[in-house]
């Protein structure tokens, strides 16, 4: 019986069209946008200005406070200037953009494609690596890793998962990543287990990518420390807390952190920039993003650097198809549709995807007709039917009270509604109403 | 037979005096002072309940009129300075004039000015559109027409006009409570001072982006290019991030930056027809006046 997280839980269609396609690499964009906040946090603070020369790899913006991250220029070139420029929610956001010349990269990085497994650095090395190579969670939320990296005192983490699942539809990134950079992956996941100093590690992959399970097992029989679960094919088993609770059988508490049970996970993403930003002095400028969708004449997987602009991606795969309704930041459960694609590729990109016309409208929403079917896909045990009436009716301490911040947003109880109901917007305006409430108490 | 009836009604109506009897001696035991006042002061309130004062409600703010020491800082919009000078004048205290006011929506991006560049068919609250992306046209500072606003009021003193998808204010039932002002994820709306007539002049825009980003995506836009701070004799109008703000304390209703404007940005409400304007300018020259004080005062 394979391992799952108990409660909860849905089956959307997987469609993953790129999963056989390799990564390749994209021809430099002629200018690049890097927005100084790609992270959770306080942005960056621009360390270069207007008419500059950057190389590759440069720091071009400093990180501010502990919750925050380095930025560095992907590309080497002129920086043009240092504005605000759109994000894929139409906002603008202060941003470096830079005309691209040559490939100039900072000396100090290795470009070589050599595989270096050894570890030679000590782990608070290694902390101090991640924090400068401005590495964040390259899953989605882009929280900034060298945080999950610190262990507040009093607490002891003994478990690292590794986060192969990848249970979005349509999403492949980090599936030919497993395949492609497997040792890579793995020498980075040693790494921050030795810098989190902890012994035993888990790499959770979803049993839909058995040539990405056998190909990691294979090379995990090296490292004693490390072994390889296939997972059952369920969504969002890629969530944080309900990997931890398929792997480890520990719950993360209420509020709570996955530090709080003694355990962190990362990213397939994230453990292949630690490899580069540790072993290679390569801080992370670049990306592997997903472009897909039903009608994509060649739904591929590309290495880009951080700022190419999506267009030029959705060029190389062959363009937007006719009758596109709909183009999504990420994958169908809980990506966001754009309204343009001049908008950069950021850290926490992880896939483009073209929804055809007929597929990309919402039906009009019913009353609730109390099935309960959204209770019975919530992975956190909520009931989303409830929060959001409380949240129409704005009965916000209800809205508390029955822990609508513990919601992951995964999207389940929208996906399942036969009423079509937008449980999910109407949630995460009740967690948002709950933190203003609670940030005026103190 | 009769007796049974007689029974009947003497033991009911014993029961019925120790039951009272009961109930009069535990609430004479458990008794809560309450000051007298409150109750009087609550009768003038005009039991609205709307949370204008910035208190729950009427009740709450009576007794907080009744705590006060002075009344700085206290106000009930819907009541007025009426109703604040008689309950100043039933507490013995004395009340505070303060210019009434009223909201006004500084957004004109309708349908017409302003694309629409995308559709969005998700849930029906300006909040979550929000905070979500920039809505279906690409301002990101502007209305996003779903009516948050509408649905706070509780003075139906706003509706949403279905043909430029903006929300408009009916000055005579807006009572400046401010509950539209707190709705709006984008403070749009804005409480300003109410002149004679319900007369207005204020920059109907809030976008903070660059005149020329802005105007492609709208047509009324305010671009910051500062003609209408350069004309403006009285200091009322303020230059902050590419947008223009005329302060409603200062400005004088003259109109000058209104045909200044080379958007249309800035609207005059309720003033006659322009023909009347030249008269009137032409009349007294209050302009001059007033800035040769100025000077005599430095």
């Amino acid at each position: 019986m394979l391992k799952s997280f108990p409660r909860g839980g849905v089956h959307p269609a997987e469609n993953k069209f790129s999963a056989g396609n390799q990564i390749t690499k994209l021809p430099l964009p002629k200018t690049v946008t890097i927005p100084l906040s790609q992270h959770i946090g306080t942005p960056a603070e621009p360390t270069v200005q207007r008419g500059d020369m950057v190389k590759t790899g440069q720091l071009i913006g400093k990180y501010k406070g502990f919750v925050s991250s380095n930025i560095h220029s992907s590309v080497s070139g002129k920086v043009l200037k240092v504005d605000k420029a759109l994000d894929s929610s139409g906002y603008k956001r202060t941003s470096v953009v830079i005309e691209v010349n040559e490939d100039i990269w900072i000396t100090k990085i290795d470009r070589s494609s050599d595989l270096r497994k050894e570890i030679t650095v000590s782990g608070d090395e290694i902390i101090n690596k991640i924090l400068d190579a401005g590495i964040v969670g390259m899953g989605g939320a882009a929280f900034p890793s060298h945080v999950k990296m610190s262990v507040p005192k009093g607490k002891k983490c003994d478990i690292l998962i590794l986060n192969g699942v990848e249970c979005e539809p349509y999403l492949t990134s980090d599936h030919r990543l497993m395949l492609e950079k497997g040792e890579e992956i793995l020498v980075g996941f040693r790494l921050v287990m030795k810098a989190l100093n902890v012994k035993k590690g888990m790499v959770g992959i979803e049993n839909n990518k058995p040539d990405a399970i056998s190909h990691l097992s294979q090379i995990a029989q090296q490292y004693p420390e490390l072994e390889v679960f296939p997972l059952k094919v369920k969504y969002p088993q890629g969530g944080e807390k309900q990997l931890i609770k398929a792997l480890t059988g520990r719950e993360v508490p209420s509020g709570g952190l996955p530090i709080d049970v003694g355990v962190v996970v990362h990213n397939i993403g994230t453990a292949y920039a630690v490899y580069d930003a540790v072993q290679k002095n390569k801080p992370l400028i670049e990306r592997v993003v997903t472009v897909t969708g039903n009608d994509v004449k060649k739904p591929s997987n590309f290495l880009v650097r951080i700022g190419t602009p999506l267009n030029q991606l959705v060029e190389a795969a062959g363009g937007i198809p006719a009758q596109t309704g709909k183009i999504v930041n990420g994958g169908p459960m809980m990506g966001k549709a754009m309204n343009s694609l001049e908008v950069p590729v950021t850290k926490g990109t992880s896939g483009i995807l073209l929804i055809p016309e007929k597929e990309s409208k919402r039906k009009p929403f019913r009353p609730c007709i109390r099935c309960a079917k959204c209770i019975s896909v919530c992975p956190m045990g909520l009931e989303p039917f409830l929060l959001m009436t409380l949240t129409e009716k704005e009965i916000f301490d209800r809205v508390e009270k029955d822990k609508a911040l513990d919601c992951i947003e995964c999207g389940s109880c929208s996906y399942i509604c036969p009423a079509n109901r937008p449980l999910l917007d109407y949630i995460r305006l009740g967690k948002f109403r709950v933190g203003q409430i609670i940030r005026n108490r103190k | 037979m009769n007796s049974v009836l007689l029974f009947t009604i003497i033991s009911l109506s014993l029961l019925g005096l120790i039951a009272a009897l009961i109930l009069y001696f535990i609430a004479q035991k458990f008794k809560v002072y309450e000051d007298p006042r409150i109750d009087k002061v609550e009768d003038i309130l005009p039991s609205a309940n709307c949370g204008g004062c910035g208190f729950p409600g009427c009740r709450n703010f009576a007794e907080v009129l009744v705590k006060a020491d002075t009344f700085d800082d206290l106000f009930c919009p819907v009541g007025g300075n009426e109703v604040m000078a008689q309950a100043a004048a039933l507490l013995g205290k004395e009340a505070i004039e303060v210019d009434p006011k009223v909201a006004v929506v500084r957004c004109s991006g309708s349908f017409e000015h302003r694309p629409r560049t995308n559709f969005y068919d998700g849930a029906s609250n300006c909040t979550i559109v929000h905070n979500l992306y920039t809505g279906d046209t690409d301002c990101p500072f502007g209305c996003v027409s779903l009516g948050e606003c509408v649905d706070a009021c509780d003075f139906e003193a706003m509706y949403m006009d279905e043909k430029t998808g903006l929300p408009v204010i009916i000055d005579e039932k807006c009572v400046a409570c401010g509950a539209c002002v707190e709705a709006c994820p984008r403070d749009i709306i804005e409480l300003r001072k109410r002149n004679k007539k319900d007369r207005k002049i204020f920059v109907s825009c809030i976008n903070e982006d660059k005149g020329g980003i802005a105007k492609q995506y709208c047509a009324v836009t305010c671009t910051g290019c500062t003609k209408c701070f350069k004309v403006c004799e009285y200091d009322a109008i303020i230059m902050n991030n590419n947008l223009a703000f005329i302060d409603s304390e200062k400005c004088k209703l003259c109109r000058k930056c209104v045909t200044e404007c080379p958007t249309n940005a800035i609207h005059e409400i309720n003033f006659p027809p322009r023909r009347i304007k030249i008269e009137t300018e032409a009349k007294p020259g209050e302009g001059e006046q007033i800035s040769t004080k100025k000077v005599s005062n430095n």
